[in-house]
């Protein structure tokens, strides 16, 4: 899980985030409420994901709810991946 | 009690002139939408009534009266002018939905200028497209999106100043410039432009099958249609407490999320959040929220989180919804009776419209999936697509279009004219949409008369996205097409052919994806590339979209046999 968190965050701050940006975003913080990744970015986010861990994420889980913080959408892989 | 009269009632009659007497506006004197937002509510003795009641994402809230309201504006304008700003220049406002976004949207008018909101996802290329285009003067920002702003100056020689609302202390480059409204004294001595019926008011920009997106510019009279349909249509109250939660950057958050409301002094909610089910119902019910104006992506997001979270919250206030920005779909309508106790009212009309044309009146039958019926004061046809006369058999497919007669009526686009008299046809304007009529007068939506890719609520031009994706390193050519998607009605496909030397890969596909997503928005994101060898294309070698729109939606092509190159 640690190792899903660490590179979701890396990929999340390189791809949603202006390079100086001032605000420090944890695994819990918020990232479709706070405006960081929208439900349209979600899908590039989702590709991300699949491309990298080699799992496919059914539109169903795919959920603003599921990928509103690096912490849910790590589980969300662990959950795929030990499917 | 209601103040919207039945159906029959308003169209018996009406006049648009009925509106001007009620806002007290005689033909020729001056209009401002920022005074008729502010200072004339405080007149009336709504001054210690509240204005907006504001939630950011972390929960933090505020709450203004009008009072509070029509100082602060003033404060914000005359700050603007001693800046040197003048009445006449463009005024972008690119921010989330911070208080200092309303505000700043109506100080702008108050001091004569031109708003012109943008969406705050907007990335770098779409941002210098509108601002160049319409030569703003002025960027009004916040610390997050001001990189964006910063990736662009030096292309924008024209643009004079940049402001931060919330500088907080931190360094700022070359023409930007601090502001902290809340801070500023209150200025006691502004005096409202005296902008008149056709001065400009707001430049929204739209998308169209050619070319870059068009600045449709609204004048003050609009004020007089936003009132009414706001009044009507979403049938508000003196107690009643609103939300939209539409964005200012497009048409429906400023006609129905600062004008139609404010000017009926109607206390509005703005949650400054991205999408989160639970945290909407909480802040409908927090705030006890009686009227909603929503959209079909929306209603459709909460409906795959189902009905038993809206159990989980008293949403016992909610008196009326209604849904704007792509047809709303029958089922979207009858979950929403069921986990509400209530339909969504579908409303219909554009970003050239200004306000709500055809719409599902309060009291009238809701046929679910139906737009409903002309506004009062409004003759809406669905016309024959050559011709351009009235479809004459019931239920025969048509462009819908309107007389040309009614107050909010954009003028021009921004620079160009010949656009704009090209939406004109035998008298009508034309919307680029394809309806039927039923026997009871009822509008149905069937699709887009265009190649205009409408998701989620917004109009996404095929030729910025593909201009976009040309200077991508890997692509030689591409055509971008709506696809349909349950959620957003339809969604950005892109067929794309590689240079040589690249080869399609997952990897390619997500780089391409994040290229337009920086470059464009997130709207304008293709959510699927596919890569082709070749891109059918008439014998002079434009790209014909409509042979792959066809096969995304699983339509006929027709015969193309005469224009394709073999």
């Amino acid at each position: 899980m640690e190792e899903y968190k660490k590179a979701i965050l890396e990929y999340v701050i390189k791809e949603y985030m202006e390079d100086d940006e001032d605000e420090e975003i944890t695994y819990d913080t918020e990232l479709i409420s706070g405006g960081i990744v929208d439900s349209f970015s979600m899908v590039s986010l989702k590709r991300f994901l699949e491309n990298k861990y080699d799992i496919q994420i059914p539109d169903a889980d795919a959920s603003p709810e599921a990928f509103d913080s690096v912490e849910k959408i790590a589980a969300l892989v662990d959950r795929f991946k030990q499917a | 009690m209601s103040n919207t009269p039945t159906y029959e009632e308003a169209i018996k009659g009406f006049d648009w002139a009925q509106v001007e007497e009620e806002l007290g506006y005689r033909k020729g004197d001056p209009i401002n939408i920022g005074w008729y937002c502010t200072d004339r509510i405080c007149e009336m003795g709504l001054g210690d009534k509240p204005a907006l009641i504001w939630e950011g994402f972390k929960g933090d809230q505020r709450t203004y009266t009008f009072d509070e309201m029509r100082i602060l504006t003033d404060t914000f304008a005359a700050w603007l002018r001693d800046l040197g700003v003048e009445p006449g220049e463009r005024v972008c406002l690119f921010m989330d939905r911070l208080p200092e976004l309303y505000f700043g949207v109506l100080a702008v008018l108050k001091m004569g200028c031109i708003a012109q909101p943008l969406f705050s996802a907007f990335g770098e290329d779409s941002l210098w497209t509108r601002l160049d285009n319409a030569g703003t003067s002025v960027v009004i920002t916040q610390r997050k999106h001001v990189k964006k702003v910063r990736k662009i100056v030096d292309r924008l020689p024209g643009l004079k100043h940049v402001i931060v609302v919330d500088a907080d202390g931190k360094p700022l480059k070359e023409r930007e410039v601090a502001l902290a409204l809340h801070d500023l004294p209150p200025a006691e001595d502004f005096v409202v432009h005296p902008t008149t019926a056709e001065s400009p008011s707001i430049l929204h920009y739209t998308s169209g099958t050619t070319g870059q997106p068009k600045g449709a510019q609204h004048v003050h009279y609009s004020l007089i249609s936003q009132y009414i349909t706001a009044k009507w249509v979403l049938d508000l109250r003196p107690d009643d407490v609103y939300w939209c939660n539409a964005d200012p950057g497009w048409v429906t958050g400023t006609s129905y999320g600062i004008i139609g409301p404010w000017a009926n002094g109607i206390t509005q909610a703005v949650l400054d959040s991205g999408f989160n089910a639970d945290k909407w119902y909480d802040f409908i019910a927090r705030n006890r929220i009686t009227v909603w104006y929503s959209a079909p992506t929306a209603i459709r997001l909460l409906m795959k989180e189902g009905a038993e979270l809206v159990a989980k919250h008293d949403l016992s206030a909610l008196r009326h919804l209604c849904s704007v920005g792509e047809p709303l779909n029958a089922e979207a309508v009858i979950w929403s009776e069921e986990a509400f106790g209530k339909p969504f009212h579908d409303t219909f009309w554009q970003t050239e419209t200004g306000c709500m044309v055809i719409t599902n009146f309060p009291g009238m039958q809701v046929k679910p999936g139906s737009m409903g019926r002309p506004f009062p004061g409004i003759t809406a046809a669905v016309l024959d697509p050559v011709e351009f006369t009235p479809v004459e058999k019931q239920g025969q497919v048509g462009v819908i279009a309107l007389r040309p007669d009614w107050p909010s009526l954009i003028r021009t686009y921004w620079n160009n004219e010949e656009g704009f008299k090209g939406k004109f046809k035998n008298g009508w304007f034309v919307c680029g949409d394809q309806a039927t009529i039923d026997a009871d007068g009822y509008f149905w939506f069937v699709g887009r008369d265009d190649d205009v890719i409408n998701t989620g609520g917004h109009l996404v031009g095929p030729f910025e996205i593909e201009s976009a994706l040309l200077g991508h390193p890997a692509v030689a050519e591409s055509a971008a097409v709506a696809k349909p998607d349950p959620v957003n009605m339809e969604v950005v496909k892109a067929f794309v052919s590689l240079k040589p030397g690249f080869e399609p890969s997952a990897d390619l596909d997500l780089e391409i994806m994040n290229f337009i997503r920086k470059k464009l928005s997130p709207l304008a994101m293709p959510q699927e590339i596919e890569f082709v060898e070749d891109l059918p294309k008439t014998r002079s070698g434009k790209i014909i979209r409509r042979v792959l729109r066809a096969k995304e939606f699983g339509e006929p092509v027709g015969d193309i046999s005469t224009i394709m190159n073999d």
